[in-house]
């Protein structure tokens, strides 16, 4: 898992849902040690010093050499990332952050992904079913054209406008899943938006189900030098843990989200 | 071969380049990304005597061309940094320039006579840009007494180099540098960061939970410099510039207006090797000019202004 400071170089780039792209690099230090839930810290432009700070990324899947970036446009550094070309060479730190508990006692993985928090799920499964655990998917998006479900495997889907599968939150989705089907020794890996983190988290605890969940939040460094990206601690004698080191995979229950 | 070394108060630093202080974590945090040995020195995160929390998030904004923070000084105190960072650090090919910030006079003592006792920590900068608990969090380094004050007691409790470092939220910085100078600190180290903020216009609440932060990266390095050139006009001790500098070539600009070392801050959170880089630029420019030490680049600039009109203007 050791990190470092690589170049990528763009492979391919695909607009892969509403709003949502796909970037490939070619990255054999990255792919070769990283593990799921671990992200990437991107250095957008290499010209200039706006934007000023890297931006993360979960690394979405790795196939050999290569690993994926999945995310959406929501400021100027998606924005250049969204037209970068083919032969690009992009200056990476990673892979960084603690992964998902993979190796946690368990035997069925309940993934949810909400929006973009899908982007680390396609290599959670992958891990997963080396390690022959069962995973079953359930993902949350606004409306169908919104929803990236590439790698996924037992895909259940909720949307908020009905466009697709159930009509509502994927935490309900999940809840109904779960009272319809019996699940063997079942633990939840999640990665999304902030309330549906917390209401998931809120969800594990009354069933008792032990949970993951993967945290974003503002860093400018992602290697544990700013003290940026703190979330606050249950317990415990230090009041804030660092997201980009000690995270961002935490158990529910473990910090306040 | 250009010499790159200098020395202050009887210590050799390799170079002229640091890494600043609460950029660097305690100087164990990226030996995997970045060779200290390649730095004149690492200064350490501020270091208290109690473990403080820091402040609630949001802590961290981007800006253009900069950032802002308000980390709140968080840090594991000084007897955790003794026994879990030192012993690395006195393993590192590098000097360990210990930052200390404390809410009282008496901490500020308490803490450097602590790591006096230590053997590893080879100078100290002392953070005044730090809230004063007798006088209601009022900033030590924006009164002139208060920084005075801390200089004249922290003095004579070592013989290791003592570096204060200076506010710029400040209307003459140099009044503060004289009088530290005056106190027998054997340098300045300027600028921190500038009061800033940021306002998220959806919401309508500050960016920061703290309201205003500090600004730091390129958006404030002509204002580093200029406050660099004041100080250097009014104290003969040494400077260690900082500022937004992202290049040697930066960092020769603050060399030529007087600083007599660097220290490279935000740009470690974007490129932790760096600063090895900036030293050897620094070093390959001098070369370029035929120059055999590093140090004839300091205070180099060729300005017509004179001294009467340079003070009317300041
Ligand atoms: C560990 C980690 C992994 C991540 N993985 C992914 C991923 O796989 N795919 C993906 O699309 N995004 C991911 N993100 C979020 C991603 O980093 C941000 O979307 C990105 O930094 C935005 O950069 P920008 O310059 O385009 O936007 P900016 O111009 O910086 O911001 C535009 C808007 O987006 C908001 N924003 C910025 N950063 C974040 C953030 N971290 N979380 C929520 N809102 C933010 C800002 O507040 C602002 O309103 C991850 C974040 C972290 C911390
Ligand atoms: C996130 C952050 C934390 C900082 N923490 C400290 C600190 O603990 N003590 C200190 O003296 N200066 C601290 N600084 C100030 C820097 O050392 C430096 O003076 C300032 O950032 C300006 O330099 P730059 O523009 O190169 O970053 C901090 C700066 C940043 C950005
Ligand atoms: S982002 Fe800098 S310490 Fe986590």
């Amino acid at each position: 898992m050791s990190r470092a400071q690589v170049q990528g170089v763009v492979v391919a780039r695909a607009r892969v849902a509403e709003g949502i792209h796909r970037l490939t690099l070619k990255c054999p230090e990255v792919a070769s040690s990283m593990r799921a839930g671990q992200f990437v810290n991107v250095r957008v432009r290499d010209d200039g010093w706006d934007p000023l700070l890297r931006r993360p990324f979960s690394v979405s899947r790795v196939d050999g050499d290569r690993i994926d970036l999945v995310f959406n446009v929501v400021g100027v550094g998606t924005k250049a990332m969204s037209s970068y070309e083919p032969g690009r060479s992009v200056d990476l730190l990673g892979p960084l952050g603690k992964p998902f508990a993979v190796d946690a006692d368990f035997e069925t993985a309940l993934l949810v992904g909400g929006g973009l928090g899908v982007a680390p799920l396609p290599a959670l499964t992958d891990e997963l079913r080396r390690r022959g655990k069962s995973a079953i998917t359930f993902l949350g998006a606004r409306s169908r054209s919104q929803l990236y479900r590439e790698h996924l495997f037992e895909l259940h889907v909720a949307t908020d406008d009905g466009s697709e599968g159930h009509h509502g939150t994927v935490v309900d989705l999940l809840s109904v899943y779960l009272g319809e089907h019996t699940v063997p020794s079942p633990m939840i890996f999640a990665c999304g938006p902030t309330p549906m983190l917390r209401a998931l988290g809120a969800f594990a605890k009354e069933r008792s189900i032990p949970c993951e969940l993967s945290l974003e939040g503002e860093m400018a460094c992602g290697i544990g030098l700013c003290q940026g990206c703190p979330v606050e601690r249950v317990g415990g004698a230090k009041r804030y843990a660092l997201v980009c080191t000690e995270g961002p995979t935490f158990r529910a229950g473990e910090v306040i989200v | 071969m250009v010499t790159t070394s200098f020395c202050l108060r009887g210590v050799e630093f390799a170079n002229r380049v640091f890494a600043a202080s609460g950029t660097f974590g305690y100087g164990d945090e990226v030996l995997d990304l970045a060779d200290p040995s390649r730095l004149g020195g690492i200064m350490t995160k501020s270091l208290s005597w109690k473990p403080r929390d820091g402040n609630a998030p949001r802590r961290v904004v981007e800006t253009a061309s900069g950032m802002l923070n308000s980390i709140g000084l968080a840090n594991i105190g000084v007897h955790a940094f003794i026994e879990t960072k030192l012993p690395t650090l006195r393993t590192l090919r590098t000097r360990i320039v210990a930052n200390i910030a404390a809410s009282s006079v008496d901490e500020y003592a308490q803490v450097l006579t602590l790591l006096d006792s230590q053997e590893g920590v080879d100078a100290f900068e002392i953070n005044v840009s730090c809230p004063n608990v007798k006088e209601g969090g009022l900033n030590f380094g924006t009164n002139v007494d208060r920084t005075r004050e801390i200089t004249r007691r922290l003095r004579p409790l070592t013989q290791r180099p003592l570096i204060v470092k200076l506010t710029p939220n400040v209307t003459h910085i140099s009044e503060f540098a004289r009088a530290v100078e005056a106190e027998g600190a054997d340098a300045v180290s300027l600028i921190n960061t500038l009061v800033g903020m940021a306002v998220d216009i959806r919401t309508g609440r500050p960016k920061l939970s703290t309201v205003t932060g500090g600004l730091s990266g390129p958006a404030i390095k002509p204002v580093a410099l200029a406050k660099v050139y004041e100080v250097a006009k009014a104290v003969k001790i040494p400077i260690f510039g900082i500022g937004g500098i992202m290049s040697a070539e930066d960092a020769v600009e603050f060399l030529m207006v007087g600083a007599s070392a660097v220290e490279i801050g935000t740009l470690n959170y974007i490129d932790p090797a760096a600063g090895g880089r900036i030293a050897e630029g620094i070093a390959a420019f001098a070369a370029e000019k035929g120059l055999s030490d590093v140090g004839q680049l300091v205070g180099s600039l060729k300005a017509d202004l004179s001294a009467s009109i340079l003070q009317s203007w300041l």
